[in-house]
């Protein structure tokens, strides 16, 4: 659960998520759940010439299991925090 | 009176626990490479990881003369969750020269 609680956080926060299809969706990150299935808002293409399937879309639910990569803010969430709720959950799972 | 923490090394998991807030090399499907800080990780090998450099393999065939170009793309990214299906292993840093 530490990283859909780490995702919580950073709702409201510009992500941009890169799918395993090589399509890269910049847009505000306004909710996340269990499978760190994702909801954009504002969304934008960040290649619009390469890829202008999504041209007209605002708004998307992506399935967590197509996500490859999500760039964050750096400075969403304190680095120590990250630190200690990894540990612990290492020791528990 | 707290307990000690258990910080033995059991599982594989563990090991990677003994890379935490350091520098790791992370290969990944489709002949990619990652190189950065260790800020957070689960079971599923999920991760976060800054200050991180991708690096992609590409092989082109010439048409004519067959032979292979290994072609290596770089970028870097401050901040970078990666979501852990992908991951094939983590290591600490190759000493390559």
């Amino acid at each position: 659960m530490l990283f859909f609680s780490y995702f919580k956080e950073l709702v409201g926060k510009e992500v941009t998520v890169e799918l395993k299809n090589d399509l890269e969706i910049r847009g505000t990150l306004h909710s996340v759940d269990q499978y760190l299935n994702i909801k954009l808002e504002n969304t934008r293409v960040v290649d619009q010439d390469k890829y202008p399937h999504m041209l007209s879309v605002r708004n998307c639910f992506i399935r967590g299991s197509v996500v490859r990569y999500v760039q964050l803010p750096p400075d969403g969430v304190d680095i120590d925090i990250l630190h200690d709720a990894t540990r612990r959950e290492a020791r528990g799972a | 009176m707290a307990a000690e923490e258990e910080s033995a090394v059991k599982e594989p998991l563990d090991l990677i626990r003994l890379s935490l807030d350091e520098r790791i090399y992370v290969k990944l499907r489709s002949d990619r490479e990652l190189r950065g800080k260790l800020h957070a990780y689960d079971q599923h090998l999920n991760m976060i990881l800054g200050d991180v450099e991708e690096i992609i393999t590409t092989v082109e065939i010439d048409d004519e003369t067959y032979e292979e170009i290994v072609r290596t793309t770089r970028r870097t990214v401050p901040f970078l969750f990666v979501r852990g299906d992908g991951v094939i292993l983590v290591s600490p840093p190759l000493r390559t020269a």
